[in-house]
């Protein structure tokens, strides 16, 4: 990989970022949002040029340098016509499960008809980020919507997002129907780039999914999505998001979440398709005892790389954060996890805990696990733990003595290492999904 | 023809010899002691038998009715019918105990042709035999071994055995960390399955197993070789003068 860097790099990174310009300068008659929001856009697209697209000498990127993975960004996809909706249907109808509510986006762009947003009940208000940036009055929100970090590639998606499910949950509504957001791809060798917003008021309680999908014969696609999402007091949030990409396409994910006074946040990710992908989390416990839980799962094989980085800010005190990963990692896959807690001076009694596991089933199966602490208060409680190895071929002998195939018994081995994190999913409902996402995938190893 | 004959066994682990040139020939429903002092290779021998990687044969073979074991899989000779309670029986968190039976119970049954037990059919299969044994079902829907003592999972062990009705059963140890109490019930269903078509190799350093589960031929083994071969009265005279005298033998 350093070889194909060094030989490639000059010219490469010119080309990458001559590329993002022009794709910038296409896109800018499409992107909704004017005035404000135009410069926004620009100015976060100029943070991102500044720097261009991150590379394994930013510390936060440097297992995922996507100068070599991603090499350029792909010019924007069309906006879907009726062929591309229909397609793009096949892949919603797969992926939908009841009794959730979809709603969903193609190529980047809000698809009513193929979203139930009829069946929304009370206090539950969805509209598009496209309304948001044209219609809106309030400067505020669009401001909200479209924040940004010193990230590049969320930088990039201020720039460029052209839609996006802006989902807001009044305050003490308690929603028995998950939100399912898909996001499915049907172009090939195109970009979209997603923003959603979700706000959940003061004691709400929701389940939302997010699922990543792609029309049957979408191949080589870019998708770079962020959720903004403000968690109330006392409210609680489970949010799943599955990652089943195109095995060729590059998903970059990333997700703000405040979280408020003895809130309850329960998130879960898991990727277990596409060449590239990453989840990049960051979340703030901002108000006093609030409580997170992080489950993630990623299932690698052939060269897949999967990347999931968290941090986690303790910033308010009594707060409790757990995360957990597992990986298995096949063929020449690589694992990427980076979970970082940080204890601000005011996070007096901070119960943080981080564990990853990887487990390695071939030669050249390969698991980065990064994890950090950050301490600033002095009344603590914070752990981190990271492992990887193979099966044990102890326990693959006894299975085999009972007359499991070698398959069986890795299969089995496989989903029990699996199954304390899947157990951390808070709705039965979702850990069923889940569990049925890990068993396609061993079914499809053998 | 025996049920399991094995002639001049030569085996190796990390280029060092255990066994050289074991012979050991069991007939369809007898009951054989292997007794002899640590590191004899009494467990090794209980190894490559049952098809645990990382033993070399270096010479020699294993037949079982007539077969050649050695080029099957550890599942395979399951399959087959022979079966090994282990020495230590391993901990396996997040398979429960119920789910790995079943899988396992009907892994063996499709790998001989026959069609897999119903899910109702298992349960209530698995509870009989349970009680008998005196596990309670909150253990079986535990992960395998998990949390349970030395005691429970040998009875575990012995669970596996009735269920799986193995034609060679082969005990490694299964009396090494049980009180008296327990050594009862484990040995009550050891004999509770001895029948004109199933075989056992009881693997002990002990006498006392044998006063409930009472062989018809006793070996000894030293230094990788069966040195003596008699009836039960020879586990009472190894009880009584130890294993000294064999060392010289071998």
């Amino acid at each position: 990989m350093d070889l194909v860097l060094a030989k490639a790099m000059p010219e490469d990174k010119a080309n990458a970022e001559r590329a993002v310009g022009n794709v910038f300068a296409a896109a800018h008659g499409r992107l909704p949002g004017a005035g404000r929001i135009a410069d926004i856009r620009a100015r976060a697209f100029e943070a991102y040029e500044r720097v261009g697209l991150p590379h394994r000498r930013v510390e936060e990127w440097k297992y995922t340098d996507l100068r070599v993975l991603m090499r350029d960004v792909l010019p924007l996809a069309q906006q879907p016509d009726a062929p591309a909706l229909r397609r793009a249907q096949a892949a919603v109808e797969q992926s939908a499960f009841e009794p959730a509510i979809k709603l969903v986006l193609v190529d980047g762009m809000f698809a009513s008809d193929l979203s139930d947003v009829a069946r929304l009940g009370k206090g539950v208000d969805v509209g598009t980020l496209r309304e948001v940036l044209e219609t809106s009055t309030s400067d505020a929100m669009a401001g909200l919507v479209l924040s940004t970090t010193a990230d590049a590639m969320i930088s990039l998606n201020t720039a460029m997002a052209t839609d996006g499910v802006v989902m807001t949950i009044a305050e003490g509504r308690v929603l028995r129907r998950p939100l399912h957001v898909i996001h499915v791809a049907t172009a090939s060798s195109a970009s979209h780039f997603t923003r959603s917003y979700l706000h959940l008021g003061d004691g709400a309680h929701a389940t939302v999914v997010e699922s990543f999908v792609s029309a049957e014969t979408a191949c080589g696609y870019q998708a770079n999505n962020v959720t903004i999402a403000l968690v109330g007091d006392q409210a609680s949030l489970s949010h799943l998001r599955v990652k089943a990409d195109a095995a060729d396409a590059v998903n970059i994910s990333s997700e703000i979440i405040a979280v408020g006074a003895k809130a309850k946040l329960n998130l879960f990710n898991m990727i277990h398709s596409g060449a590239v992908s990453r989840y990049q989390g960051f979340v703030t416990l901002a108000g006093k005892g609030a409580e997170l839980a992080v489950n993630g799962v990623n299932l690698l094989r052939e060269t897949q790389h999967a990347d999931t980085t968290l941090v986690v800010d303790h910033a308010a005190p009594n707060c409790v954060s757990r995360q957990n990963f597992r990986a298995v990692v096949d063929g020449a896959g690589r694992s990427v996890f980076q979970g970082r807690i940080i204890a601000r001076p005011e996070a007096q009694k901070t119960d943080g805990k981080l564990t990853m596991r990887a487990l390695l089933l071939s030669d050249q199966a390969e698991a980065d696990n990064k994890p950090e602490l950050e301490i600033f208060a002095d009344d603590v409680n914070c752990g981190h733990g990271a492992t990887s190895g193979g099966l044990d071929e102890s326990l693959l002998f006894y299975f085999g003595s009972r007359g499991l195939s070698e398959n069986d018994a890795q299969a089995l081995l496989i989903q029990a290492f699996l199954g304390e994190a899947i157990e951390g999913v808070a709705n039965e409902n979702l850990r069923d999904f889940a569990t049925a996402q890990t068993e396609r995938w061993l079914k499809a190893r053998r | 023809m025996p049920l399991l004959e094995v002639r001049n066994l030569h085996v190796c682990v990390e280029g060092r010899e255990i066994l050289h040139g074991l012979d050991l020939t069991v007939n369809a429903g007898e009951v054989h002691a292997i007794m002899g002092p640590n590191g004899s290779g009494k467990s090794t021998l209980s190894h490559v038998i049952t098809g645990k990687p990382g033993y070399q044969i270096t010479a020699g073979r294993i037949l079982f009715k007539g077969e050649d074991l050695l080029a099957l899989g550890p599942d395979q000779r399951a399959a087959k019918g022979i079966f090994l309670a282990f020495q230590y029986p391993v901990e396996i968190p997040g398979v429960t105990t119920m789910n790995f039976l079943r899988t396992a119970l009907n892994a063996q049954r499709r790998a001989r042709g026959q069609s897999g037990y119903s899910t109702p059919h298992f349960l209530k299969r698995a509870r009989t035999v349970a009680k008998q044994l005196n596990i309670p079902q909150s253990m079986l829907k535990r992960g395998v071994n998990v949390g349970f003592s030395g005691g429970e999972k040998k009875r575990n062990e012995i669970l596996q055995m009735a269920l799986f009705e193995p034609v060679l059963c082969i005990l490694d140890e299964i009396d090494s960390g049980l009180d008296i109490d327990a050594l009862r019930i484990v040995a009550e269903g050891i004999n509770a399955m001895r029948s004109p078509s199933r075989s056992m190799i009881v693997i002990t350093h002990y006498q006392r197993l044998l006063n409930y589960v009472v062989p018809d031929v006793v070996h000894v083994m030293s230094k990788g070789r069966v040195v003596k071969s008699g009836d039960k009265q020879l586990a009472l005279e190894l009880e009584a003068s130890g294993y000294a005298q064999f060392e010289d033998a071998a």
